[in-house]
């Protein structure tokens, strides 16, 4: 992170906090940053990209003011490459593998593609344009990056698609779950857009199960993709969950998105409970809202903690404080049922688990209290387990088998994908690994089709 | 401290680094600061009668994010007063008696112009004399410029002309446009012509602008070819001054031109035949205080190889200078690539899988770590991985111990046509 990129939080106006905090590359910048670019064959960048965006390429064609061919290029591979380009952990992936590693500094691949991305999104630019129609209906449920990614693939190659979403606005964790100074809704938006121009219909406010039936969307389409994601962040199971004052952190940062920004937060003390990335954003949002003291509350340690190292380093410019081996025992109310403070404990680390990160322990008598008006959960997320029941899919624990080649789910008509077939030992929660595996359940679904009707020559 | 001074054709110099005849010399002022820059010589913009210029006149050719890689002019010689000029170079070397001063001159054709104006700028003091028959938009239109030195009998007719009446030494500035500057160059000296300067600007035309349609530089609309210099030319005057100076026809000192931007090229021209070196694009892209770095770096450069004065470099490698006919065709090089300094890039496989003799493979080592191999039994030692590759040291050009004695193409075609002879009356 360089320098400039310390932030200034404003009190006065607490909307400007919310402004996306890192300035895009300058022209100037970016041309001379793609000109530094080696040009590598058979880059390792494009190997750490799950996507696999032809990135030597992408940058060539900046250098040579080809902007146009170079969003395409990003977004040919991956779907939702603009918003990637704000929230990929490029130093684990594509800038971690680029050589210059080992000999100067390496290229910012994240920074450029966000260039050429803004570019297109600037310049009002519609990419792709859909396949002649095959005559196969597909539906989506879920628009958020693994759905728009096996949406829009689908759509190229012909498949009328519609996308079910419950939300007001497609786009899922990009739209709703990222907080706005570090990837605007409008980036989102044109994501979204371009999925739309290639004919593919998105039912908002949609939900699949209450809205709309299982049985009618399994009717009326020929295959139904799966990619729903994950559901809110389960109960903490202490007393005084229930209090004002106590936040979901994915419906928390959603409000900062979706709603004005209020001053409600000014001076106020929030604790936020975990130490993965949703719980950087949900401190760095209270901070933002004026908080006077945000604490991250995790009852492991830095060495545990699942937020990335940039996360981690950006909540700490922000002033977020960090306490680590002390989990919440309960949360204290006042007469008027709002979150007054927070009993603690102090943790040690015991044996390793079956993840193999070693348990906390709790330190008897070591309890103590935090005094807060806010507490913010954010100790991951729930399953859709109700609708993976009304689809009769096999599952574990919310999370929905797949065959890992296909990505077929115990039913051969519906596939499966992103978050929703996320963890238990399969794949990574990246935005962008979700976009890969849209496109690989699209290709999969074609396949299928493919070799099941006879191609008319 | 190494002697950094020089002595072309009489002409007395602190140090080899002039400023070339171009807009960097136009004036008194100009000159002055250059001089209290360090710079040791100047060639006054070019004087004859005044001329009209137009605007715009520059364009330059930037390369993958490299400013002023190339550069392009469609100026004139001198747009000021003759007399003007005059006031100013005597008054300047009145400042700077140590400094060379050399009276850059163009007029027409005829003797009694080029006899008035030397005597002229003789009066007023210069160190020598450079006749520019080079400049190869506007002037050579009227027969002047390059439209002369284009043609070896006027090169030699106005050199004798000039010789006849001047009293400082004559330096002829040669154009590169043209098949082979010898032919000029010889010309000069069998007009008496006490040195030569190479090369004047190439003719080019820059860029074309691909949104308006029009040539860069354009003057409202319409542009001309102008003259090109900078880095860009440097291979082509290097040659050319390497040309001269292994020719015994030509055996004036030679002061070179063409795209010098620092000490290094400096160093390079010297050792390839100049007395000393004229610089314009470097300065006009950087002001005159680069020549502090050339002076400094000259002479570090000097002091390191123990080498007393800057003089005994001239012409050093000349001899190393050839043609295809000498080189050793038993003589091979293959590359070697450094595995631990090697970032892996693949730009060297398919540099020579694509464009070259398909030698060079990638390959996994046990513990699937990816590493790059040359074949040498197919590498020809072409260069071409070495050159793009980005690492300093990651590949080496290796000499193999050839298993045969050195033999030319030459030598090959004269043992060959022995042979010829003795097995010709078989074959008939």
């Amino acid at each position: 992170m360089s320098k400039g990129n310390v932030s200034k939080i404003s009190y006065e106006d607490l909307q400007v906090n919310f402004h996306e905090v890192h300035p895009g590359l300058t022209n100037q910048e970016a041309i001379e940053e793609s000109n530094r670019c080696l040009y590598c064959y058979d880059a390792p960048c494009i190997q750490a990209c799950p996507t696999g965006i032809d990135i030597p390429t992408f940058i060539k064609k900046i250098a040579s003011g080809n902007l146009k061919g170079s969003a395409k290029t990003i977004m040919t591979a991956n779907p939702i490459g603009a918003s990637c380009s704000r929230v990929c952990p490029t130093e684990e992936l594509c800038e971690g593998a680029c050589v210059l590693n080992d000999s100067t500094k390496p290229i910012m691949i994240g920074n450029l593609q966000r260039y050429a991305t803004d570019w297109a999104i600037k310049n009002d630019q519609v990419l792709f344009q859909a396949g002649e129609k095959n005559g196969k209906k597909v539906a989506v449920v879920g628009g958020g990056p693994a759905g728009l990614s096996a949406a829009r693939e689908l759509a190229l190659l012909g498949y009328d698609v519609t996308i079910f979403e419950a939300e007001d606005k497609a786009g899922g964790l990009n739209t709703y779950g990222i907080v706005s100074f570090r990837l605007p809704q409008n980036i989102s938006f044109w994501e979204v857009n371009q999925v739309e121009s290639l004919d593919v219909k998105i039912r908002t406010n949609t939900r699949v199960g209450a809205d709309i039936s299982v049985e009618e969307i399994m009717d009326q389409h020929d295959i139904v993709i799966l990619a729903v994601g994950m559901s809110k962040v389960p109960e903490l199971g202490i007393d005084g969950e229930d209090l004002d004052g106590v936040y979901d952190a994915i419906e928390f940062v959603k409000a900062t998105k979706t709603k004005p920004i209020d001053s409600q937060f000014l001076g106020k003390k929030a604790v936020v409970i975990g130490a993965g990335n949703t719980a950087i954003d949900g401190a760095t949002c209270s901070v933002r809202l004026g908080s006077e003291n945000v604490k991250i509350l995790y009852r492991r340690t830095l060495e545990e903690m699942t937020a990335y190292d940039f996360e981690y380093e950006f909540a700490k410019q922000d002033g977020v404080e960090f306490r680590w081996l002390t989990a919440p025992v309960k949360i204290i109310g006042d007469e008027n049922g709002k979150v007054k403070a927070i009993e603690c404990v102090k943790m040690v680390l015991g044996e390793p688990g079956e993840d193999g990160r070693r348990r906390p322990v709790a330190l008897e008598g070591s309890e103590f209290i935090l005094e807060v008006d806010a507490v913010i959960k954010a100790i991951g997320q729930s399953r859709y387990v109700d609708l993976l029941e009304q689809f009769e899919l096999e599952h574990s624990g919310g999370v929905v088998k797949i065959n890992p080649q296909t990505y077929q789910t115990s039913n051969q008509k519906v596939f499966a994908c992103g978050d929703v077939i996320f963890g238990k030992g399969q794949g990574e929660a990246m935005v962008v690994s979700a976009a890969q595996q849209g496109k690989d359940t699209a290709y999969a679904i074609h396949q299928l089709v493919s070799s099941t009707v006879p191609e008319t020559a | 401290m190494a002697d950094l001074r020089i002595n072309l054709a009489g002409i007395q110099s602190p140090n080899p680094f002039w400023l070339a005849s171009a807009p960097p010399t136009n004036s008194g002022y100009q000159v002055q600061r250059a001089f209290e820059a360090g710079w040791g010589g100047a060639v006054w913009k070019t004087l004859g009668d005044p001329i009209l210029n137009v605007s715009s006149r520059f364009a330059a050719v930037s390369f993958n994010g490299q400013r002023v890689a190339g550069f392009n002019n469609i100026e004139l010689i001198t747009d000021r007063p003759l007399e003007v000029n005059l006031k100013e170079i005597y008054e300047t070397k009145k400042k700077f008696p140590n400094h060379a001063i050399i009276a850059s001159l163009m007029v027409e054709p005829k003797q009694e112009k080029w006899h008035e104006i030397v005597k002229r700028v003789e009066d007023v003091g210069v160190d020598g004399l450079e006749l520019n028959f080079g400049c190869p938009h506007g002037m050579a239109e009227r027969g002047m410029g390059a439209a002369s030195g284009q043609v070896p009998e006027l090169v030699q007719k106005q050199t004798y002309w000039v010789k006849e009446v001047a009293k400082t030494p004559v330096i002829v500035k040669l154009t590169p446009n043209i098949t082979d500057i010898t032919v000029t160059a010889e010309a000069a000296v069998e007009g008496g012509a006490d040195a030569i300067s190479m090369i004047n600007t190439i003719n080019s035309l820059a860029a074309v602008d691909i949104h308006t349609w029009d040539t860069v530089p354009h003057v409202g609309g319409k542009g001309a070819h102008g003259g090109y210099c900078g880095p860009a030319v440097k291979p082509i005057a290097l040659h050319m001054v390497g040309d001269c100076a292994r020719n015994p026809r030509i055996n004036v000192p030679i002061s070179g031109i063409g795209g010098i931007s620092n000490w290094e090229n400096a160093v390079e021209f010297m050792l390839m035949g100049a007395t000393g070196v004229q610089v314009c694009t470097a300065a006009m892209h950087h002001g005159f205080r680069i020549v502090e770095d050339m002076i400094e770096g000259l002479n570090n450069y000097l002091d390191e190889k123990g080498i007393a004065s800057v003089s005994e470099l001239v012409g050093k490698s000349v001899q190393k200078y050839s043609d295809w006919g000498d080189l050793d065709l038993n003589y091979k090089v293959v590359a070697r690539i450094n595995n631990e300094t090697c970032i892996n890039c693949n730009k060297c496989h398919i540099a020579c899988e694509d464009t070259s003799h398909q030698c060079i493979d990638m390959l996994k080592d046990d513990n699937g770590t990816s590493y790059l191999k040359v074949r040498e039994e197919d590498c020809v030692g072409c260069n071409l991985c070495s050159i793009v590759c980005p690492v300093d040291g990651a590949i080496d050009m290796v000499a193999l111990k050839s298993e045969l004695p050195p033999m030319t193409w030459n030598e090959r075609q004269a043992a060959l046509g022995v042979l010829a002879c003795g097995v010709d009356p078989v074959t008939k």
